[in-house]
């Protein structure tokens, strides 16, 4: 009867366009995505540490690539990712000491992890890109 | 008879632990970097070198560096064992990031102590 049971075709669940994510599901991919993101830009970001670190001129020269536009918008993904990623990983932290597993909990604290990146993100990049 | 599955060499839990430490490491040098930032009198080149000059900030951003590239290994590493099944297409994306790694911590290192 088991078997029966088991040769019924049934749906798979696992075709990614057909199934809606739950929230902390699309928080643990952006974590990734994140994370893949910065490893990829990580010698951008060594050059420009490395430069704006150097002699003056070549400080100089971190400042005028940085006033590219293009790269701003580079920039302002990177410090989303890095904020996302902060955000996210301190909440897996939580989640591995088996604190705030429930799912209303576990929602709640998605939009937060969410949210705040966003917020950081704009409040630190305006300040980062208008401004200064 | 009773048939036993030796799983891997047990490095799961150890590069497990290093993501945690390694991301404990990060989340404090950026809470430190970001207060340092906030004090600096002036946004000013020489400011921004001073920053990182002094032997405290230098050991903690070298340890960020590590920690990230440590951190970014084990996430890598990952990425590729979920979706890189081939072997050999994997081992040397594998080699790849590690090589580039090592490269980067090189790098780091000389950026810090040209200063």
């Amino acid at each position: 009867m088991s078997e029966t049971a088991i040769k019924k075709p049934r749906p798979k669940h696992l075709d990614l366009m057909v199934i809606r994510q739950p929230l902390p599901a699309f928080v643990s991919i952006l974590h990734r995505v994140s994370g893949a993101g910065l490893f990829i830009m990580l010698p951008v970001l060594l050059w420009l540490f490395g430069t704006s670190l150097g002699s003056p001129e070549s400080a100089t020269a971190a400042v005028e690539c940085v006033a590219n536009p293009l790269v701003k918008l580079i920039l302002f993904g990177l410090l989303w990712a890095y904020l996302h990623h902060f955000c996210a990983g301190i909440r897996f932290l939580f989640l591995d000491m088996h604190k705030g597993l429930d799912l209303a909990t576990a929602r709640m604290t998605s939009w937060i992890v969410l949210g705040v990146s966003l917020m950081l993100t704009v409040l630190i990049g305006a300040r980062l890109f208008l401004l200064g | 008879m009773k048939s036993r599955i030796v799983v891997g060499a047990h490095y799961g839990l150890r590069d497990w632990l290093a993501q945690r430490v390694t991301a404990c490491v990060m989340a404090l040098f950026t809470v430190v970097f970001v207060i340092q930032l906030l004090m600096l009198p002036s946004f000013t080149h020489e400011a921004w070198r001073a920053m990182f000059a002094g032997g405290f900030m230098r050991f903690l951003t070298f340890l960020f560096w590590l920690s990230l590239f440590f951190h970014a290994w084990i996430g890598v590493r990952d990425i590729f064992m979920d979706y890189i099944k081939p072997v050999g297409i994997r081992l040397a994306l594998h080699s790849i990031v590690l090589l580039l790694l090592i490269g980067y911590a090189g790098w780091a290192a000389q950026i810090l102590w040209r200063l």
